[in-house]
């Protein structure tokens, strides 16, 4: 049906509240409480959970239910991303808020006897505190110090439900926008409201949308970019397949704002699954006439296409993604002109990440002083960190700017794995820096990062203990700089190449202490003369590490050693006096390096080792050590 | 996007695709993601077929073939096996994954087996990091591989579907 004026909105969400009715209730019930009431079960449907088998979890739970006759009373969806991705696949059961961990389909017909039959919750799926072995239910800690506004209906809505999306206020603010503002003061409101571009560069929102309108042209256009390339970074991925509708009705009030007709999602074409719910999101708001002409009956007009991207990382530079939205290669240009000057097509042109866009229809509904009380002096709002690496809870986490690094990686991250210790925290993924202990307590905000040697990036965070070579992440980085360089600026293209070999020397044991300082000079070139942000910032890695690891460079070009025992070719294999004499060792060596008699101790020939490693896997005695 | 191999000319297909889009020189990168669908890569006669469809030199086709990693100039195996590159799969093992399944295969990263039947490649993240380090065969993500039995299993299994003669349940079938 297609919806023709504001109060059509108006009575499709009244009608379709009762889908949310039992939803996240402020006051839970309690299992047997519930016991014969109504009951939605939300199975998280993000990539990871995906990828472990979700969909199977929610076919076997309606056949179980239908076996036992409840399939009437308890309804079963499937959500976006509830965040704890360490712990999936995960479901949540309402109106009594419980949470269920590692869920796999298999656990599915006891998990309907005890907790739909019986009444109690399934006590060995529930989340057990590390410290106290407790069993909790609801309210874990990892959702603790957490706020969620761009992630807002993420595990709350089904995706792929239009009416799920307009009962939880749903395109409210379009209509708001449509109907009770004017472009000028959407403006202001986004302009008060502090909003900054979350994709990395952190420019603000409003004055972004202002440049725009006011550049003279018969047509403008806005793109959404959702063509996130930052390895580790998962955020806009999952806010695209948990609420692809709220990006959708960003882009309707971006596009009336700026007085655009057209606009453009620039995906990875690597996201099968976000774009499988985009689509469906398009259609569905086709369908009831929120795109397309004359949406609820104004004088507006507007349409939504998706662009895939093919695999280049330098696409995320708005210039860049502008020309292979072209269909040319993804070069970015020199500014100025900037998009909102001359883009697409030479018209006025305004690129948004997918998370700043998801900020934008709360910010609508509730106001500009609302989200600026959020936050810091100069980052209003939250960030969404996709929380990876060496920490206990992986996962997607939406925390107030502000919030420290400590609290993001040992409060809601649970510390980290295996009881080792934190060495460093990866922030802003290839463009951005290694942030060492000593700044655990630092506010994260735009300013912060930037002057501890980072960025914000897209939100990328990844943690590293104490056995991973700060050298060898340097070099890491580089390699995808080197590959992802369009080659278009001879700094970037020829400048990283240099310093991936610089790297790969000192990881060799054949650095100098002249290959530091060269990194350090040609870092610095680099930065001050590439044409766009990829260039400007891939020394990055490369200089926060010698800032605050210098020691481990140190350690690698003077005493030809790798403190945490990664580069291969600073290992060093030995024997100790456990040896046995079973010749294993020997009869697995590719090098045929080991010798020594039957029930002797072996010895390794260091001339001729390969340090491959073969001698310590096949080794029953741990004789083998390395160092 | 379609999902499967047709009986018909691959090059009918593709004419009829490009006939259908509004716009032509624009969409591009859109029609060489659908030619790689139906010939699963893009040889250098497909490269000037869509050049002269779109009456553009077969430079400015290739120049955009040779940019952007997920187009590919030679022919792939029947199932591609993705190793993700990621930092975190990265600081999770994804080296040790990697060289597990270069063992394995008996092939580099970047080639493909003799038989025909593995491509090895690497992308950057897909997303599933909770379950680092992980990879990707076709469409599917395994997760967790720190155990070189576990590769060996996934891969007999597609080795399996195909003594069997019959497609093992993909999200995205490389035509063949």
């Amino acid at each position: 049906m297609k919806l023709k004026t504001r109060d059509d909105l108006n009575n499709l969400k009244s009608q379709h509240q009762v889908l949310l009715q039992n939803r996240r209730s402020v006051q839970p019930v309690s299992v047997s409480e519930a016991q014969g009431k109504p009951r939605q079960v939300m199975v998280c449907g993000g990539t990871g959970c995906h990828a472990s088998n979700s969909p199977q979890i929610v076919e076997e739970l309606k056949a179980e239910l239908q076996r036992r006759g409840l399939a009437e009373q308890i309804n079963v969806l499937q959500t976006g991303c509830f965040g704890f991705c360490e712990k999936g696949p995960i479901l949540e059961v309402h109106p009594d808020n419980v949470l269920y961990l590692e869920v796999s389909p298999k656990d599915v017909p006891e998990l309907v006897e005890e907790h739909f039959v019986q009444g109690k919750p399934l006590e060995r799926l529930l989340y057990q505190d590390p410290n106290t072995e407790e069993r909790i239910a609801s309210d874990l800690p990892f959702y603790h110090s957490q706020m969620r506004i761009a992630l807002r209906n993420c595990s709350l809505i089904s995706p792929e439900d239009i009416l799920e999306y307009i009962a939880v206020d749903g395109y409210q603010a379009l209509a708001k926008v449509l109907f009770a503002m004017t472009p000028e003061s959407v403006i202001d409101v986004i302009k008060q409201s502090g909003l900054r571009g979350r994709g990395g560069g952190g420019f603000p929102t409003g004055l972004k949308w202002e440049l725009t309108r006011n550049n003279e042209a018969n047509n403008r256009y806005i793109i959404c970019n959702a063509d996130e390339g930052d390895p580790g970074a998962f955020m806009d991925r999952s806010i695209l397949e948990g609420d692809p509708h709220s990006v959708l009705e960003a882009m309707l009030i971006a596009g009336h704002t700026i007085s655009a007709s057209h606009g453009f999602i620039y995906i990875r074409a690597e996201y099968p699954l976000a774009i499988h719910r985009l689509e469906i999101a398009i259609k569905q708001a086709k369908q009831y006439g929120l795109l397309g002409k004359n949406i609820l009956g104004s004088d507006f007009c507007f349409d939504i296409e998706i662009k895939y991207g093919a695999g280049a990382f330098v696409c995320g530079e708005e210039t860049a993604l502008i020309h292979s939205i072209e269909g040319t290669r993804g070069e970015p240009s020199v500014k100025p002109p900037f998009p909102a000057q001359q883009g697409l097509w030479g018209k006025p042109t305004c690129v948004n990440n997918v998370e700043t866009l998801a900020n934008i229809p709360p910010i609508i509904l509730k106001g500009g002083d609302w989200f600026a009380g959020i936050g810091t002096e100069k980052s209003k709002g939250t960030k969404v960190f996709a929380l990876a690496g060496k920490v206990n809870n992986v996962g997607l986490v939406e925390v107030p700017m502000g919030t420290t690094l400590r609290q993001i990686i040992f409060d809601i991250g649970g510390g980290i794995k295996h009881h080792k210790t934190f060495k460093a925290a990866q922030t802003g993924g290839p463009s951005g820096g290694c942030i060492p202990t000593k700044f655990l307590d630092t506010p994260i905000d735009y300013e912060s990062l930037i002057a501890i040697g980072s960025m914000m990036g897209s939100g990328g965070l990844i943690v590293m203990d104490e056995s991973d070579c700060m050298v060898n992440i340097a070099k890491f980085y580089l390699e995808f700089t080197v590959d992802e360089s369009c080659g278009r600026c001879t700094a970037c293209r020829v400048g990283t190449k240099r310093l991936h070999e610089i790297l790969t020397k000192i990881t060799e044991g054949k650095g100098t202490l002249d290959d530091l300082d060269q990194l350090e000079k040609l870092g610095k070139t680099i930065k001050d003369s590439s044409l766009c942000g990829l260039g400007q910032s891939a020394p990055n890695p490369i200089l926060s590490t010698i800032e605050y690891f210098r020691d481990e460079y140190l350690a690698h070009i003077v005493d030809k050693t790798c403190p945490a025992g990664v580069c291969k070719s600073l290992l060093r294999y030995d024997i100790t006096d456990k040896c046995k004499g079973c010749t294993l060792c020997a009869q697995n060596c590719p090098a045929g390096c080991i010798t020594g008699s039957p029930k002797e101790p072996h010895s390794i020939d260091q001339e001729r080792c390969l340090k491959c490693g073969a001698c310590l896997e096949k080794c029953r005695f741990d004789a083998i050590i390395h160092h | 996007m379609c999902d499967n191999p047709s009986p018909y000319n691959p090059y009918q297909q593709l004419d009829r695709y490009i006939d259908g889009l509004p716009y032509k020189k624009e969409n591009l990168i859109a029609i060489l993601h659908h030619a790689q669908q139906l010939f699963g890569y893009l040889p250098d006669k497909v490269q000037r077929h869509i050049a002269a469809r779109l009456d553009i030199p077969s430079a400015k086709v290739y120049g955009v073939v040779s940019f952007y990693s997920f187009f590919t100039m030679k022919p792939r195996g029947k199932h591609v096996v993705n190793v993700c590159m990621g930092t975190a799969c990265f600081v999770r093992g994804a080296e040790k994954l990697q060289q597990e399944i270069e063992k394995q295969l008996g092939i580099k990263t970047g080639q493909t087996t003799e038989d025909e039947l593995f491509s090895l490649d690497s992308l950057r993240c897909i997303g599933a990091c909770g379950l680092a380090p992980v990879m990707m065969v076709d469409g599917k993500v395994y997760g967790r591989l720190t155990h070189p039995e576990d590769i060996k299993q996934i891969l007999d299994e597609y080795r399996e579907s195909l003594a069997g003669d019959r497609e093992p349940a993909l999200k995205e079938g490389t035509p063949s």
